[in-house]
């Protein structure tokens, strides 16, 4: 039921977009933010902002539009978007997502970037509506200092701004900064601003112009792991007879502050509270439930420092890089594993079969840079196209594996900067024949009938000129 | 087999022997495979040890280069800063075999990477071994001790030591080249083929493709038609087995690179050339004594003679004159160590420094040929009778390899497969009396005798082969013209000879005798399967480069080297240069892809002695030979925490002996208080002070305390101290290697400058041509 009441709402909410564009652009001004509240969140190396802004429609004519504006630097970082609205009164309040698409505007100044969430149903004169915005944002903390000895803890800059950039009028805000330990090195004030264990507050501010902005930097201690996996290629090969095979490539970063001078594994042995805070060794991977014959190497052997728990909801795989991370320090490793056919290949009501499959690191609190999905289908598939729910890059290959003639065919999807909200799944559809599958069984039979009448034939053949 | 038209029981039985036998040799092949596959299940699919890091990581370069690019491949990484060409010094046998391989898997789609191709080459060739020690016993005695012999090789342990699955070295493929070469040249002397000769030939050239070793098929043979000849057993078959061996493989050997002239030019293969010409004249006086009179033939012969004496003579003293001319007198040093066990303990530390090129002691011949060496001579009397070209070869064989596994425990492997052909004849031999001697007195059951010592004998191979034997033996002597029509006129030959021998040679035992001889052989047999099986699980497949330890809360895994390696990897420069004792080039150029100063391949002495002088000298001397080295990092294998044996302090004196060698300053007493070698508070303050003691125990006090070293058994002598010129990048989990980095030079400052400047202006000069004496490298 939850599923069928938005999806309904956006059927009608496009048409209501399609009927009026000119005027839901014209009229998106109009809007005003009587109330916003925006919390960060620096507890990891994903920060995540979440914003719940209050709109009022000051204008004349409806709108339908809200609009989100972030500096240039911020958007390369900007990781996911995602905006919703509530609906309901307080008991039965749920949550309906909205569309979020970039967006341009001519007057933005300073190369900002705009997104534009389209509300649910246009606004009308003086009617008013609840928006939250979760933005996810990578690589924004900046290590200072930017190299540190094994026994000093790391201190990250955050930079951003205590009011909200947006282009929109805003009456009042209130900026909610959370740290991840209680120990900030200093922070900008813009007052009013308070500070008290983890948080830092700015605001409430009053009655700004659009664009307005007041950056800040926060210097605080983050001892998180900051585990970015700077290439990821997951290759999920398809078998009709019972298996899906999946490889994982991972190379993988310390991206926090740079470790200098002496590493030395007695201080790190036999003091972990203070030596080598900011580094990590252990890693968990969430894989899907029923998962058999996994393995964790390298380019040079088995990697033995791995454990594997499973029930029947989840596995859960931790694994060990060869040596703690330090900061700057790389690994590179591989994990593949296999899980039965049937928990994730469908056939759908045309007659196509769609693997459902799920995108994104199955390594927790993980940043990908450069995230490659590889699905191999069988050999003798045809039409694939993939299906995921958010923008990728996608073309096809072949690759030869197994004894392959005319080779399977590749959907390969790519995204940059990947984050763990990014782990919904994702379905690649295709044809194929059953018979294709005896194709390989059948091959060797007959190579070995051949053979077996080549041998035959040799002795009964006796090719001698003298008799 | 294809003869089973004439409906008779004796056809359709060969052909079921012929069947039997190739099951039986198919069960070999897999039983030669899967012994071996222990290292895999008990550790991993990974390469071994040290050599066969850097044979895989030319087949790595070969698989993707191609062939050409591997032929000019001058390796940078290696021997800096010299590098070395790899193309020119490797035997590129068994890198193309396994890129060959692979190339064949790969066009057919099979995605085998190249890693799995070389883990599992050693296993394919031994089992390819075993079918060759097949052919050649046949050859000799026929196929039941062709089978029982195949059965031995597929498991002897000396082989298995050297063949495991990971194994990746030269001797995995090149026993398998000396048996089929041995194999084609037996063959080719009982058939007189010259379509066997040119295969003996390329045989030969895949051999010397393979390994060094090849130099002993190339003395061996001549030795044996010198035996013949001497023996007065030449044949025209003799001759057209060995003159096309010798000329056509002479040429291709000398197209291999790493060989090159050195087939015509160095000593190892002149005895080749001498019995070359020897039995040329030898040719010429059988063809002279055929077309002339016995009365022309005398003069003949003293003319001849008198002649060729004075010819000989000149010739002879040319050669002497061209080998004293060169201070080896033409041998290579492995050669001459042979030749003269004392030889590279006296001359070439670095040889001697190998342990498996000491001499074996008794208890490892039973290690690794166990039941064998009470079946050899047996085996070695059974060839006496009778006595024929092959036999006597095998003979040879046996005595020359017995000779060289004394002098090297290496050769032990060229040593196994002679001990398992002889074990083969012998008890096949045994087994052929007592199984003869029983159907001779329980007539009744004559016919199915074959049948059930099939069945009651699958627990071994060995049983097996009996009842194949025992129906058809081949005639032994093998003076049998050129056959044409082979299949035919064998079976009928054997058909005969099997009927004449049973009324002729009946050697009977008494019944229970003979039972209870077969029990035992049968045991005896058992108890060496054991011992195989236990080799192959227990001693012999660790990879080396993973450590495992069984306590009491279960298995623990020693994965320090690679932790170290693949630190090396991701964690420094491309181009950072990392020095270590040679035992660990090998390793770290192909798992941390890191240029080294020395490797496994010893081929420059002084570069070694070099590294030896740096680890033994002070700190601030070695830190001045590495920074001349251009290295980065130094890395030492210490076991001192888990007790972890073989880790460079206890190679250290070796290191000293090798650098004092070629650096006079370096002075093995000095390192030893009272003649022995000591960390503890007793030991020289030479010791205490020198860099491979500093960077072994660089704070291992701190670890318990009272830094107790678990391999030597004591506290060190010299417990706290810091380090100037290095200072510490990785230790690994278990503090096996340690890693350290080269701190850079240091600023002068000024004042401080010019006060030393002024003190020392007058003695500077003096100390710095010291330094120079000291540093090979200025």
């Amino acid at each position: 039921m939850a599923g069928v009441v938005p999806r309904l709402l956006l059927v009608l909410l496009f048409s209501v977009i399609t009927q009026f564009p000119l005027l839901a652009r014209s009229s998106s001004l109009d809007l005003q933010i009587t109330n916003a509240e925006c919390r960060i969140d620096l507890t990891s190396q994903i920060v995540k902002v979440f914003l719940t802004l209050k709109v009022e429609n000051t204008g004349t004519s409806p709108a339908s539009e809200l609009l989100l504006a972030f500096p240039p630097r911020q958007v390369d970082r900007l990781a996911l978007v995602k905006a919703a609205c509530t609906v309901g009164k307080k008991k039965k309040k749920t949550y309906v997502p909205l569309e979020v698409k970039p967006t341009e505007l001519p007057d933005a100044p300073n190369d900002t970037k705009l997104f534009s969430i389209l509300l649910l149903n246009p606004l009308k004169t003086s009617e008013t509506a609840t928006v939250e915005v979760l933005l996810i944002l990578t690589h924004c903390l900046e290590p200072f200092p930017a190299e540190i000895s094994q026994s000093e803890s790391q201190l990250v800059y955050y930079h951003d701004s205590a009011i909200i950039l947006s282009p929109h009028y805003i009456k009042q805000q209130t900026t909610y900064i959370k740290t991840p330990s209680t120990k900030v090195e200093s922070y900008t004030r813009v007052e009013p601003t308070n500070h008290a264990g983890t948080q830092i507050i700015y605001g409430p501010y009053a009655d700004r112009p659009p664009y307005s902005f007041s950056p800040i930097i926060v210097h605080s201690e983050n001892n998180s792991p900051f585990a970015v996996v700077e290439e990821l290629v997951r290759e999920v090969e398809i078998s009709h007879w019972g298996s899906l095979q999946i490889t994982e490539h991972y190379k993988l970063a310390h991206a926090g502050a740079h470790h200098k001078g002496v590493f030395s594994r007695v201080e790190y042995q036999s003091r972990p509270s203070i030596s080598g805070v900011s580094s990590f060794k252990h890693l968990l991977a969430r894989l899907p439930p029923r998962v058999h014959s996994v393995y964790y190497r390298d380019e040079i052997g088995n990697i033995s420092s791995s454990h594997l728990r499973g029930d029947s909801r989840k596995s859960e795989l931790e694994i060990e890089p060869r040596y703690p991370l330090f900061g700057g320090w790389k690994a590179t490793f591989v994990i593949g594993y296999g899980l039965p056919v049937e928990d994730f290949l469908f056939e759908s009501p045309d007659g196509r079969r769609y693997l459902n499959f799920s995108f994104g690191c199955p390594v927790v609190e993980t940043v990908v840079d450069d995230l490659t999905i590889k699905v191999v289908l069988p050999e003798g598939s045809q039409d694939p196209t993939a299906v995921a729910p958010f923008p990728v890059d996608q073309h096809l290959e072949t690759k030869y594996s197994y004894l392959d003639v005319v080779g399977r065919t590749v959907v390969v999807l790519k995204k940059k900067n990947v984050v763990p909200e990014h782990s919904s799944p994702f379905q690649v559809y295709y044809k194929f024949n059953p018979i294709f599958m005896l194709a390989e069984p059948m091959m060797l039979t007959c190579v070995f009938f051949l053979l077996f009448m080549g041998c035959i034939a040799y002795l009964h053949v006796d090719l001698s000129l003298h008799k | 087999m294809a003869a089973t038209d004439d409906a008779k029981a004796a056809p359709l039985r060969y052909a079921f022997g012929n069947v039997l036998s190739f099951f039986i040799l198919l069960l070999i092949g897999i039983l030669a495979f899967s012994i071996r596959l222990f290292s895999v299940i008990k550790y991993e699919s990974v390469i071994h040890e040290f050599d066969p890091y850097f044979n895989y990581r030319v087949t790595q370069y070969l698989v993707r280069n191609g062939i050409y690019d591997f032929w000019n491949w001058f390796d940078d990484r290696t021997w800096y800063p010299l590098g070395r060409v790899i193309g020119g010094t490797v035997y590129p046998g068994l890198t193309l075999t396994a890129g060959t391989l692979w190339r064949i898997f790969n066009s057919l789609n099979i995605p085998l990477s190249v890693e799995t191709v070389c883990v599992f080459t050693a296993p394919i060739f031994s089992a390819n071994a075993a079918w060759a020690t097949y052919l050649l016993t046949k050859e000799v005695k026929g196929t039941g001790a062709g089978l029982t012999a195949a059965a031995l090789l597929a498991m002897v342990p000396s082989y298995i030591s050297r063949s495991v699955a990971g194994s990746y070295d030269n001797e995995a493929v090149a026993i398998f080249a000396l048996i089929f070469t041995f194999y084609l040249y037996v063959k080719t002397l009982n058939t007189g083929s010259l379509f066997y000769a040119t295969l003996n030939a390329i045989s030969y050239f895949y051999m010397v493709c393979s390994w060094g070793g090849y130099t002993f098929i190339i003395n061996l043979i001549p030795m044996h038609v010198l035996l013949c000849i001497v023996t007065g057993r030449y044949s025209s078959r003799l001759y057209i087995a060995y003159a096309p061996l010798v000329v056509l493989g002479t040429l291709l050997a000398a197209l291999v690179p790493v060989v090159g002239f050195n087939a015509v030019m160095t000593s190892e293969h002149f005895a080749s050339f001498l019995v070359f010409i020897i039995i040329h004249v030898v040719a010429l006086v059988y063809y002279i004594k055929g077309i002339l009179s016995p009365k022309m033939f005398k003069v003949a012969v003293t003319l001849v003679v008198s002649v060729g004496l004075v010819v000989c003579c000149a010739v002879i003293a040319v050669l002497v004159a061209l080998v004293a001319s060169s201070p080896t007198k033409g041998w290579s040093g492995r050669s001459l160590s042979l030749l003269d066990p004392t030889y590279a303990s006296k001359y070439i530390p670095i040889i001697a420094s190998v342990s498996e090129h000491q001499p074996p002691t008794w208890p490892s011949y039973f290690m690794d040929i166990n039941v064998l060496a009470f079946l050899v001579p047996a085996g070695i009397i059974a060839c006496f009778s009778p006595l024929s070209d092959a036999s006597s070869f095998v003979v040879l064989y046996i005595v020359t390899s017995v000779y060289f596994s004394g002098v090297m425990v290496r050769l032990m492997l060229v040593f196994a497969p002679a001990a398992c052909i002889m074990s083969g004849i012998a008890l096949s031999g045994a087994f052929d009396v007592f199984t003869r001697s029983i159907k001779f007195q329980l007539p009744g059951i004559s016919k199915n005798s074959t049948l059930d010592a099939g069945d009651t004998g699958s627990a071994t191979a060995v049983t097996h082969n009996n009842a194949v034997k025992t129906e058809k033996k081949e005639e032994p002597a093998k003076d049998r013209p050129l056959r044409k029509n082979r299949k035919k006129e064998k079976e009928h030959v054997e058909k005969a000879s099997i009927k004449s021998r049973i009324e002729k040679q009946l050697l009977v035992l008494p019944l229970e005798a003979s039972i209870i001889a077969i029990f035992l052989l049968v045991l005896l047999g058992a108890f060496y399967v054991v011992h195989c099986v236990w080799a192959a699980a227990e001693a012999y497949s660790a990879p080396s480069i993973v450590l495992t330890s069984h306590s009491h809360d279960g298995l623990h895994v020693f994965d320090d080297f690679r932790e170290a390696y693949a630190w090396l990897r991701h964690n420094t420069e491309v181009d950072d240069k990392v020095a270590s004792w040679w035992d660990y080039g090998y390793q770290t150029t192909a798992m941390a892809n890191r240029t080294v100063i020395v490797d496994n391949n010893t081929w420059n002495n002084t570069h070694i002695a070099t590294v030896g002088t740096a680890m033994s000298s002070p700190e601030k001397a070695a830190w001045e030979i590495f920074n001349s080295l251009d290295v980065k990092y130094v890395l030492v294998v210490f076991g001192g925490l888990v007790g972890y044996p073989s880790d460079d302090i206890n190679k250290f004196l070796w290191m000293v002996r090798i650098g004092g060698g070629v650096f006079p300053h370096i002075k093995e007493p000095d390192y030893l208080r009272d003649g022995q070698y000591r960390i503890d508070s007793q030991a020289t303050p030479t010791m205490l002070n020198c860099l491979m003691y500093k960077l072994s125990y660089f704070r291992f006090v701190e670890t318990d305390g009272k830094a107790f070293d678990r391999v030597r058994r004591t506290e060190i002598g010299k417990k706290y101290f810091k380090l100037t010129h290095f200072e510490e990048v990785f230790t690994t989990h278990h503090w096996m290697v340690r890693i350290y980095k080269l701190k850079p030079a240091k600023n002068r400052i000024r004042g401080k400058m010019k006060k030393t400047k002024s003190k020392t202006s007058s003695s500077s000069n003096s100390k710095r041509s010291g330094t120079r004496k000291r540093n090979p490298w200025h």
